[in-house]
């Protein structure tokens, strides 16, 4: 059966069109972290953070570097959850504010 | 293992590797460069990446715009075969008051005669450059074509791998735990990963600086303020300068890339907190959209923090131990690091070399603080 991880060709991170190839090249030349990688590529920094290619990422250096999964260092999680509009945001402020104001500036922004 | 090196450098961030870089090239490669994570993983990576000529001191329009020549072929300056990602957009400042647009005036005094293309804009002439600025409350603009942002992931990658080809050698995830001094004078560090001795040693720790120099007896006057920052999806191209205001206290950049990398600088108590708050998501895209309107539109996917390493005058020192001769602190920079590295790394590289350089070092010294000889900034975030 053929081998589907050996393709040059496929994809590991499907937001910044990054091949395996390319994370590989990167890994080899001593980048030794998903954060390292992540900065000179781009590689978990599009739309889905890093959902799908981060544990594709650690896996490759877990190989890489003979150790094991959970010894490869995670990249913070950060805010938001999933993409938000700014203008949801904003909004959300400008209640919070009004709110607050009617409240005594004593409310959240709930 | 190699123990001995002549200059040893604490902090991976640009002005460390820059600095690394630039002794080499004066022929002072015997070099060890320690960064407790990796290279960028402090300030320089999680700043905002503007790089800006527009000053209303004399040195910080200096110290930017020699240190602009140096983004301008940096990838040439230190052989990097990938792109620094240096885009000159201009930069766009916003006057929302009468007292910012007068002291706009004073700043264009001071750039132009440094011979910096600034010029002052009404707000009809600011909207034609940005057509989807919001001009309510607008007094006028500032705008200089040759400011704009670089990639700071792979500027201070380019001057890291410069300088290794040069002989320069990096140990990352380590940490320095402590100092060496003999008879005053600085004689290496510890570390987490044994000691290491060196003559002269630079600490260029950001933050974690004023800890640093206690080790060597000196108080360095730097405290850790965070400020938070987001990153939006990538759109087609909207804005092609950075859009900044400083009496609303925000700037946001369009990257090459297309995603839109924003913030807004409210003062914080000194903290080392790197975490995200949902306050700063609100409020900075309460004021974003206010100022441009077209950014409702887009989603942001990520927001993070990082720290400036603020000084009284929010302007670098460069100091060298009175307890530890060689060990110099090069710290402060107060927000600013990151564009005026290229030029702040020659001058402590010449200082060190003992080469001429048309800048005097000793004026970045924290004995401004004592004499009052402040170097006083209008223009900052």
């Amino acid at each position: 059966m053929e081998n589907r991880t050996d393709d040059k060709n496929t994809i590991l991170c499907r937001c910044e069109d990054l091949t395996r190839e390319a994370i590989l090249d990167c890994i080899r030349a001593g980048f030794c972290t998903i954060d390292e990688i992540k900065r000179v590529t781009r590689a978990g920094m599009g739309p889905c953070q890093g959902r799908t290619c981060r544990l594709l990422i650690a896996q490759e250096l877990s190989s890489y570097y003979h150790i094991p999964m959970e010894e490869v260092l995670m990249p913070t999680f950060r805010p938001p959850t999933r993409p938000v509009s700014m203008g949801v945001l904003a909004d959300a402020w400008k209640e919070g504010q009004s709110g607050a104001a009617e409240n005594g500036g004593k409310g959240g922004t709930a | 293992m190699k123990r001995e090196y002549e200059v040893i450098i604490i902090g991976g961030g640009i002005i460390g590797c820059a600095t690394a870089f630039e002794l080499a090239k004066r022929g002072i490669t015997d070099i060890l460069l320690i960064e407790k994570r990796y290279l960028t993983s402090g300030a320089t990576g999680r700043c905002g990446a503007g790089i800006r000529q527009q000053w209303g001191s004399e040195l910080n329009a200096r110290l930017a715009l020699e240190s602009t020549h140096i983004f301008e072929h940096l990838e040439e300056y230190t052989g990097y075969g990938h792109s620094c990602g240096l885009h000159q957009g201009g930069y766009l400042l916003v006057a929302y008051t009468q007292k910012e647009w007068d002291q706009f005036q004073e700043n264009l005094k001071v750039q132009h005669r440094l011979g910096i293309d600034s010029r002052a804009l009404t707000p009809q002439e600011a909207k034609q450059i940005v057509p989807y600025l919001n001009t309510d409350g607008v007094y006028g603009a500032t705008f200089c074509q040759k400011d704009g942002h670089a990639d700071p992931f792979h500027c201070t990658q380019a001057y890291a791998q410069g300088a290794a080809r040069m002989g320069v050698e990096f140990l990352t995830y380590t940490e320095v735990t402590g100092l060496q001094i003999q008879n005053g004078q600085i004689a290496g560090v510890e570390t987490t990963k044994g000691p290491f001795s060196a003559r002269i040693v630079l600490n260029c720790a950001n933050v974690h600086a004023p800890e640093l120099a206690r080790m060597a007896g000196e108080e360095i006057p730097v405290t850790s303020e965070r400020h938070q920052a987001l990153v939006t999806e990538p759109v087609a191209p909207l804005i092609d300068c950075m859009v900044m205001a400083f009496s609303r206290s925000f700037y946001v950049q369009q990257t090459p890339h297309g995603s839109f990398v924003m913030g807004i600088g409210p003062r914080e108590e000194p903290s080392f907190s790197f975490r995200s708050t949902w306050q700063f998501l609100e409020q900075n895209c309460a004021v974003m959209c206010e100022a441009l309107p077209v950014l409702r539109k887009l989603n942001v996917v990520r927001q993070w923090a990082g720290q400036y390493d603020l000084s009284p005058d929010r302007n670098p020192i460069i100091d060298e131990a009175k307890q530890a001769r060689g060990f110099y602190s090069i710290c402060g920079f107060s927000g600013h690091g990151f564009m005026v590295g290229p030029r702040i790394a020659i001058l402590m590289a010449n200082h060190l070399a003992g080469k001429d350089d048309t800048m005097d070092i000793r004026m970045f010294s924290k004995k401004r603080y004592e004499t009052g000889k402040l170097l006083l900034e209008p223009a900052v975030v």
